[in-house]
């Protein structure tokens, strides 16, 4: 809410200069989010009469005006404005001053007529966004006077960020009873009298149900003037809070709007048919509103209807089949209450946000719908003239929030904020809020009033007392507390321990978006069915991520396009899977790897990451968990990855995670032009671990015996390892392979692999015999079980 | 005796000029070899008399002993200069790059949320996570902010059909861990959170890093003096702060925390307040027995802060040559 200082000032004038006030706002908990000041830089501009004028000799548009700059010579000025006229006041910059908008005022020939000076529009002062000609001030505006002071410029524009639950402050009147209470100044009531009745004539409202409308205060005001004007002081007013200026009747409710905080409505009395009568929508009930804009009303939503139909939205806005215009001379004129729960969303169904609606949601006081109907009858009759008929409030007082009492503890304040405060104090901040009080043995028993619908439980008036008081005069103090030591645990690989091992491998990690392209989803995760938000903020953010590659590769493709050729990333985050009903997050590991094996340098050649590359990095991690023996890659095809390239990871037989190469279909599809290897664990499964048991290492040294076996393609080499590890001697400590060959003397279809045995036992020193038995155990095995030929 | 003079003369000029090893254990053996010159002259005592012979004797044994000496020398003068020599081929130029895989790094709000994690966990905070795809209870109607609260509408929520919706803040883990652990309590739950707001000020995914202390008598006093001294751990350094009035559905009393950075510039850091008693009961807690606080702050905001990054949204597009900076 925008609040013009000048305005506020009003209400309540504290001593303190524009920031302080500012700041005053802020540690009241309404926070300032930016405080402009209008109207700067406009010395030397007066206010000036047109005498006479008379159309440019040589300029059809053009009007050469005799100008009063009230020091009693008159001046010529040359001036475009479509509005002027004899005896206009209009804002006057003499020859010499500069506008804020850097302009400086020259006298100049304009076709052929020595202009000296220049009327100012709106526009021209820096204090509207556009204009239809000249500012026409009022005509006792003084002539000759300093324009500035005359509309009380400068002036600073506040921007209030206010907190929904204070909806009695979405006011000027609320926010300098807040002000008032905090720095002492004095508050200036609203000074409403009731106006008396002039005409007999009153309209009829009918309200069935009054759960919907407790409160409905109404007022017929008839002959008024349609060529009235609003005033400048209520114009400026308005303009600074940030509304535009409509019609008078209208100006008049917004501005008592803003003043009170109860959103008003006026109709065109002689547009309406009927009876005025609040009540649930009809089910397809259509209303055209102010905006133009037709809707169908939900059957929750409250309508004001009349014998036509629905003719405006209860607190949200009005139709424009009974809207005022520059026709109207009858005015029926509404302030109601609407309770909160049947307000709160409403605007928000039909994408509307108006101030009434904003107001409503938060809550309007419920005992002031008079005042703002006679306070409005006030405006409405100086400004436009005309005859108000009775004062008419149709009200169930049963069906009115009532605010209940609400104790507050002595003890119970300096528990909850650490610090005792003085019994003269609180009476004086619940009283200065309004509070009713009386004090018992224990604290208080307070009754809000009406406009603070918010104060319901004592934790309500805890807050209210520390607010006024100043949080930031309560000390600090380090809580006591018993401390247990946390618990630990070696049960799993910490994820930030895997991230350091990636790092150290050179990985970059990434955070990449939750929710990406569905196609990207189906694409890459596998899932049958993808998650999809009801609301994306763009298809390409539309599903939730079935896996984090999609993320990460477009990460990596944007990274590439910036010349990065190496991209080596990995991400620490959730997949999503399962159903709607019964959604499953799964934290994973991912990694994407495109590029140079290592960087490019001296002294080695530049090859690219392979397979073997990422498996490494991968194998790395799993180690940590101490049980890289119960890790088994096998062949599995993915739908995003290359056949051939493609395995499964599996820990004692259970699928922790992918890895292999990017499938070029895959690649395209994600915009990425280079080879990718990409890998994927569930951490939960891949990193379970526990506390590692030491076994005695061997003092005995350990021997090894090399043996070359052929055998065929298809046959796994980690097969053959597990087939040697396995076998009956249990001498084998491990198995190196240190080459794989196919050629020329290995027959087509079949390959050599060198593998290196480590043999060793615990308890004594191997022997030759030893070593050469459990050799050809194993040998013999791989024959058996891989039809393998020992190469001699 | 001139004549051994002049021979040891001799063996030094040529054992200085000797070269290398070789020619040095040439020299050797010509003077102190079976058939070398001073061995010769040693045998050669014989010809004197008893009363010559000691004296001579012992002039011969000097000669020898300095001759050698002399050698000994010169040899591992010329050790050390073959070692310098071979060595110096060896020299490499120090200033190329070492070889070999480079580092990695983490992304700069996991680093900063491992900072704001390790300076809680050090105090005895529990670190909790929970599900990022939440139910309406959990994310609001727990936290007191009943259907069509106001308050929902600044959460920009993002919905899934059937009315799940992803959390938008880390506020339903304190929920789940006071339902499951009870109290006392003394957690925080770092994670992602998500709004339907995607501007220059605003990503639609950040992080955020919750706070929840439940106990007997927890106060507002203990809650600013917790969040003053993270703050200055946080930075590591001396920090003000101002609280300010606000206002969220689950505390009160809520607030705001400014820090004066600079001059005269407040930031909003983080916010916080009292648990609501309605927070506490619906997790079924006695709001008489205990007090407690909550706070919520945003992991990007404190990153930008900490690292001077002044625009949001290069967190998420995963720059290598920005993300290189924080390792």
């Amino acid at each position: 809410m925008k609040v013009a200082e000048s305005w506020l000032r009003n209400w309540v004038d504290p001593e303190l200069d524009t920031m302080a006030l500012a700041h005053q706002l802020t540690m009241l908990g309404h926070e300032v989010d930016g405080v402009e000041i209008m109207g700067e830089s406009l010395d030397g501009v007066v206010i000036g009469e047109i005498i006479s004028f008379e159309k440019h000799p040589d300029a059809d548009r053009l009007n050469v005006c005799q100008v009063s700059d009230g020091s009693g010579e008159t001046l010529e000025i040359v001036c475009g404005a479509p509005n002027v006229r004899e005896g206009m006041k209009s804002p006057f910059a003499p020859v010499g001053v500069t506008l804020p908008n850097g302009l400086k005022i020259r006298k100049s020939k304009i076709r052929g007529v020595v202009s000296h000076g220049m009327l100012c529009s709106a526009v021209e002062l820096g204090l509207g966004e556009e204009s239809d000609g000249i500012m026409d001030l009022p005509s006792d505006a003084p002539t000759g006077k300093s324009f500035a002071s005359f509309l009380g410029l400068p002036d600073a524009v506040i921007d209030l960020d206010l907190t929904p639950n204070r909806g009695d402050c979405f006011n000027l009147f609320g926010i300098a009873r807040d002000l008032s209470v905090v720095t002492g100044a004095p508050l200036t009531n609203p000074d409403v009298k009731p106006v008396a009745a002039t005409i007999d004539e009153i309209h009829p409202v009918v309200i069935k149900d009054t759960s919907l409308c407790p409160s409905f205060g109404g007022r017929v005001i008839s002959g008024i003037d349609p060529s009235a004007s609003t005033p400048l002081w209520m114009f400026e007013k308005l303009r600074r809070a940030g509304l535009r200026p409509i019609h008078p009747v209208v100006d008049v409710t917004n501005y008592v709007m803003l003043e009170l905080g109860q959103p008003c409505h006026a109709y065109d009395l002689d547009l309406i048919d009927g009876p005025i009568e609040p009540r649930l929508a009809k089910p397809g009930e259509r209303v055209v509103l102010l905006d133009e804009k037709e809707i169908e009303v939900n059957d929750n939503t409250i309508v004001i209807s009349d014998d036509s139909g629905a003719i405006g939205l209860a607190g949200i806005m009005g139709g424009l089949s009974t809207a005022v215009s520059d026709k109207t001379t009858r005015v029926f004129f509404e302030a109601a209450f609407w309770p909160t729960e049947h307000m709160a969303g409403q605007a928000r169904s039909y994408g509307l946000h108006t101030d009434a609606s904003l107001r409503f949601e938060r809550g309007v006081d419920p005992q002031q719908q008079m005042r703002a109907v006679e306070f409005a009858t006030s405006l409405i009759l100086d400004i436009c003239g005309g005859s108000a008929g009775p004062a008419e409030h149709t009200v169930d007082s049963d069906a009115l929030p009532n605010n209940v009492p609400v104790t507050l503890r002595r003890k119970r304040l300096e528990r909850l904020l650490g610090v005792g405060i003085d019994d003269a104090r609180v009476e004086a901040i619940l009283g200065g809020l309004a509070l009713d009080i009386e004090k018992t043995e224990e604290g208080w028993t307070t009754i809000p009033p009406s406009h603070r619908f918010d104060l319901s439980i004592e934790a309500d008036l805890i807050e209210e007392v520390a607010r006024i008081h100043g949080y930031n005069k309560i000390p600090e103090a380090t809580a006591v507390a018993a401390m247990p030591l946390a618990t630990s645990t070696e049960s799993t690989i910490d994820l930030d321990t895997v991230a350091s091992v990636l790092m150290g491998r050179d990985y970059q990690e990434v955070i990449t978006y939750s929710f990406i392209e569905e196609s990207h989803d189906q694409l890459f995760s596998g899932n049958d069915t993808s998650i999809t938000l009801s609301n994306p903020i763009s298809s390409e953010m539309s599903v939730m991520r079935g896996s984090l590659w999609p993320g990460m590769l477009s990460a990596a493709v944007a990274n590439v396009a910036r010349q990065q050729d190496r991209v080596r990333i990995f991400e620490i985050g959730r997949s999503f899977h399962g159903t709607l009903e019964a959604p499953e997050e799964v934290v994973r590991v991912a990694g994407v790897c495109i590029g140079l094996r290592k960087p490019e340098q001296w002294g080695e050649k530049s090859e690219g990451t392979d397979f073997f590359d990422l498996k490494a990095d991968v194998e790395a991690m799993l180690r940590l968990t101490g049980h890289a023996a119960d890790i088994r890659f096998v062949v599995e095809d993915h739908p995003a990855l290359q056949p051939g390239q493609s395995a499964a990871i599996l820990r004692n037989g259970v699928h922790v995670g992918v890895l292999g190469k990017l499938h070029p279909t895959a690649a395209k599809a994600i915009g990425l032009k280079l080879s990718a290897f990409v890998f994927e664990l569930d951490a939960e499964k891949a990193f379970a671990s526990e506390a590692p048991t030491a076994e005695p290492v061997s003092r005995f040294p350990s021997i090894r015996r090399d043996i070359a076996v052929v055998v065929d393609d298809e046959v796994k080499v980690g097969d053959l390892v597990d087939t040697i590890m396995d076998s009956a001697s249990g001498l084998v400590k491990g198995v190196r392979i240190f080459d794989i060959y196919t050629g020329e003397r290995i027959e087509a279809g079949r390959k050599s692999v060198a593998l290196g045995l480590i043999l060793q036992e615990t308890s004594r020193t191997l022997t030759d015999e030893d070593a050469d038995t459990a050799t050809a155990q194993a040998v013999q095995l791989l024959q058996q079980k891989h039809a393998a030929e020992l190469r001699e | 005796m001139q004549a051994l003079k002049e021979l040891v003369d001799a063996a030094a000029s040529q054992i200085d000029a000797a070269a290398d090893l070789a020619v040095l254990d040439e020299i050797r053996v010509s003077y102190l070899g079976k058939k070398g010159e001073l061995t010769a002259l040693l045998k050669s005592l014989s010809s004197l008399s008893a009363e010559e012979r000691p004296a001579a004797g012992q002039k011969i044994n000097q000669a020898k002993q300095d001759v050698q000496q002399r050698l000994n020398a010169r040899r591992e003068a010329l050790e050390a200069d073959a070692l310098a020599a071979r060595l110096a081929a060896d020299a490499v130029d120090v200033t190329l790059p070492g070889r070999g895989l480079s580092v990695g790094g983490r992304h700069p709000i996991s680093r900063a949320r491992l900072r704001i994690e390790q300076i809680f966990t050090n105090a005895g905070f529990g670190v909790r996570s929970g599900p990022e795809i939440e139910d309406d209870f959990h994310n609001f109607t727990a936290l007191n902010i009943p259907d069509n609260h106001p308050a929902r509408a600044m959460h920009d929520t993002f919905y899934f059909p059937g009315g799940r919706l992803l959390r938008t803040h880390t506020s339903p883990v304190q929920i789940r861990a006071l339902v499951s652990e009870g109290v006392p309590i003394r957690v925080i739950a770092p994670g992602r959170v998500y709004r339907h707001d995607y501007d220059q000020t605003h990503t639609p995914m950040f992080h955020q890093v919750e706070g929840l202390v439940i106990d007997h008598d927890i106060s507002f006093a203990n809650l600013k003096a917790v969040l003053h001294q993270f703050v200055e751990r946080f930075f590591e350094r001396k920090a003000e702060l101002r609280f300010r009035p606000s206002y969220f559905p689950f505390t009160e009393p809520s607030a705001e925390v400014d820090v004066l950075w600079g001059e005269d510039k407040w930031l909003e850091i983080l916010g916080c307040g009292m648990v609501h008693p309605n927070v506490l009961e619906s997790a079924g807690i006695d709001s008489e027995e205990f007090t407690g606080y909550a706070f919520g702050m945003g992991v990007e905001r404190l990153a930008m802060l900490r690292y001077g990054v002044t625009d949001l949204r290069k967190f998420f597009e995963n720059d290598l040559r920005f993300l290189g900076q924080f390792r």
